[in-house]
């Protein structure tokens, strides 16, 4: 068991491309930890440097109590599972599993005994004969999981764990790899680029953007309180009203309403406000405009208005609740839901 | 079914018909020929006899060359199978500038290193070396001319696994050589398999080479062989000959069928795609 713990890491490609710029990180033991961001962001980089499949330009990497930035791949307690699994096709699932004992030369009888008894706990019991290409995709996923477990590391990687799944067996896996995780309290790190995989599995949460983190917290606190508009606009299955606007008397002008502001700001000062549709609700004041698009979510619809300024505003209203199409509708946000940015950095405003 | 169509069919089956016999021919008369009591050219039902079969194995070179056959060719066919299979997979693992123009000269160069216009400077070469009559130094040289359309072909094969799979073993603890050893080579195991079958035909019927470098009857390969089986009229010998071609193409055949049943299965999946 060790926590991960990254210190000024860059890493650079052959063709100049920093693809980790001048990164600092801190992963607690026993955590279940995101890197997420779109994609050439770095996240994968971060990952592979942290397996010691790339080599830092910079900066250092510990494990534990050991700095492991110049220990070779299989000396640092890391086991990794591959986007692609990577499970040899020439093995069986038993053997696959047990290659980590292999490689120690552990006798073939313990190889056997910890392929059948991780087996057990993934339920591919029944499966350990067969070769990589019989299985169906979730099952080659477990047993790379399978793998990497039997590896006995302490830090576990994960490259988009679930990228390579179906829509509903995604579900699935997500809920069984959390199980996992917490059954073993195993350092988890996982790398994707689906926030909402990041905001269901994670205890911690990094975003990543050009090689840096632009936010690190809890799901909870990305999701609620985004450090910056990037953050604001990745995070949350429908994207966050972000409007722009001026401060006036304490209070901010957007799309051709008037709203409690910030305090402290000097008049005319341009920022950017933010708010999540799911935050929106249909008020006596707040921001006006005209129902233009009604999207049904399911159990809710996603509505976008029309101010008169010609800002689309979005929100979603519950079922059965959705206006009509041409409608005048006036929304307010619930209290402590209005997030103000510097119109300049992104910067979120405290306030 | 116009007269048309009839014609055609016709004509199609009537060609197909004479193609066939082309290559039956010559298949037929290698089955008939070595148990006929009075072979010759021509293709008719044998008298049965297997006179020619002991006459063969009685022969004073005729088994000899078929031996020192099997071992030039082992040997060359080893060297070449494990040289390609290192050099192509760190041409198709590591970076070196003009790596490509690197391999395309050496394709280029190989057909002329063995082919008949060196055939002087390599005897020179090789009488220098005091290598002339070592069926070792011949086995050498036909490895030296088939390695880089060996690597070549192979480095496509290695150019096809995936480098996770490498990774993967590396993150578990395996060195390079237990990542050649136990992941590498079994996954381009089908291009080993092609480069093996295809540089043994290749040295099995080589002429030119052993001919040049092996003067000494006793140890020339059967291909070489095959040109001095005349009786003491200068005639061809035909009870020697059709057995004797009979056992040279055996070994070609086993091989390719040994090798397809033992690796020339491919492999599904592992790498979600």
């Amino acid at each position: 068991m060790a926590g991960v713990e990254i210190t000024g890491v860059s890493t650079v490609y052959p063709n100049g491309v920093r693809a980790v710029d001048a990164l600092d990180l801190r992963v607690v033991d026993g955590e279940l930890f995101a890197l997420l961001g779109p994609s050439g962001c770095g996240k994968t980089t971060l990952l592979r440097t942290i397996a010691g499949l790339e080599v830092p330009a910079a900066g250092t990497v510990t494990i534990g109590s050991r700095d492991v930035t110049r220990l070779p791949p299989g000396r640092r307690g890391v086991a990794m599972v591959f986007q692609d699994y990577a499970l040899f096709p020439h093995m069986t699932v038993a053997e696959n599993i047990a290659y980590p004992l292999r490689v120690r030369r552990a006798p073939k009888a313990r190889q056997r005994e910890a392929a059948s008894e991780v087996a057990d706990g993934l339920s591919l019991s029944g499966l350990l004969d067969r070769r990589p290409g019989q299985l169906s995709g979730g099952q080659q996923q477990r047993a790379a999981l399978g793998r990497a477990v039997a590896a006995g590391a302490d830090v576990l990687l994960l490259d988009e764990p679930l990228s390579n799944l179906d829509a509903r067996l995604r579900l699935e896996a997500r809920t069984f790899l959390k199980r996992l995780q917490h059954d073993l309290a195993l350092t988890t790190v996982f790398v994707t680029h689906d926030q909402a995989e990041a905001l269901a599995l994670a205890d911690r949460i990094a975003v990543m953007e050009s090689g840096r983190i632009r936010q690190l917290g809890t799901p909870r606190e990305v999701f609620q309180r985004p450090a910056d508009t990037f953050v604001a606009n990745f995070i949350g299955s429908t994207p966050m009203n972000l409007v722009e606007a001026t401060a006036r008397d304490g209070h901010v002008e957007c799309a051709g309403a008037r709203l409690p502001g910030p305090p402290g700001l000097v008049d005319g000062t341009p920022l950017v406000v933010g708010v999540r549709p799911e935050y929106l609700a249909p008020a006596d004041d707040g921001i006006t405009g005209v129902v233009s698009t009604v999207e049904n979510l399911g159990v809710s619809s996603l509505v976008t208005l029309d101010c008169p300024d010609g800002t689309p505003i979005s929100l979603t209203v519950p079922e059965q609740h959705e206006p009509a199409l041409g409608r005048t509708l006036t929304v307010n946000a619930a209290p402590g839901r209005l997030l103000f940015y510097d119109a300049e950095d992104g910067g979120l405003l405290d306030g | 079914m116009t007269p048309g169509w009839v014609v055609r069919r016709i004509g199609f089956y009537a060609l197909v018909a004479v193609v066939l016999a082309f290559f039956a021919v010559p298949m037929l008369w290698l089955a008939g020929a070595p148990f006929d009591a009075r072979p010759g050219f021509g293709l008719r039902w044998p008298e049965w006899t297997s006179a020619n079969v002991h006459a063969t194995l009685r022969h004073p070179f005729a088994v000899r060359s078929l031996v020192n056959s099997l071992v030039l060719c082992l040997v060359a066919t080893a060297v070449t199978t494990a040289f390609a299979a290192l050099a192509a997979y760190a041409l198709s693992r590591v970076r070196i500038p003009g790596r490509d123009a690197l391999l395309y000269v050496l394709l280029l160069l190989s057909s002329v290193v063995t082919g008949t216009a060196a055939m002087v400077p390599l005897f020179v070469l090789m009488l220098q070396l005091g290598l002339i009559d070592s069926r070792f130094g011949t086995a050498l040289v036909i490895a030296g001319g088939m390695l880089p359309a060996a690597i070549f072909i192979l480095k496509d094969f290695v150019d096809a696994v995936p480098r996770s799979y490498e990774e993967s073993a590396r993150v578990f603890g395996a060195s390079p050589r237990q990542v050649l050893g136990h992941v590498v080579l079994p996954i381009a195991r089908p291009g080993i398999a092609t480069i093996l079958v295809w540089s043994f035909v290749n040295a099995w019927g080589n002429f030119l080479l052993p001919f040049l470098l092996l003067r000494d009857v006793d140890k020339q390969p059967a291909a070489v062989l095959m040109r001095t089986l005349q009786d003491e009229g200068g005639s061809a010998n035909l009870t020697v000959i059709p057995v004797f071609s009979l056992l040279y193409s055996i070994p070609v055949v086993l091989l390719y069928l040994v090798v397809n049943q033992r690796y020339g299965f491919r492999f599904h999946g592992g790498i979600k795609s």
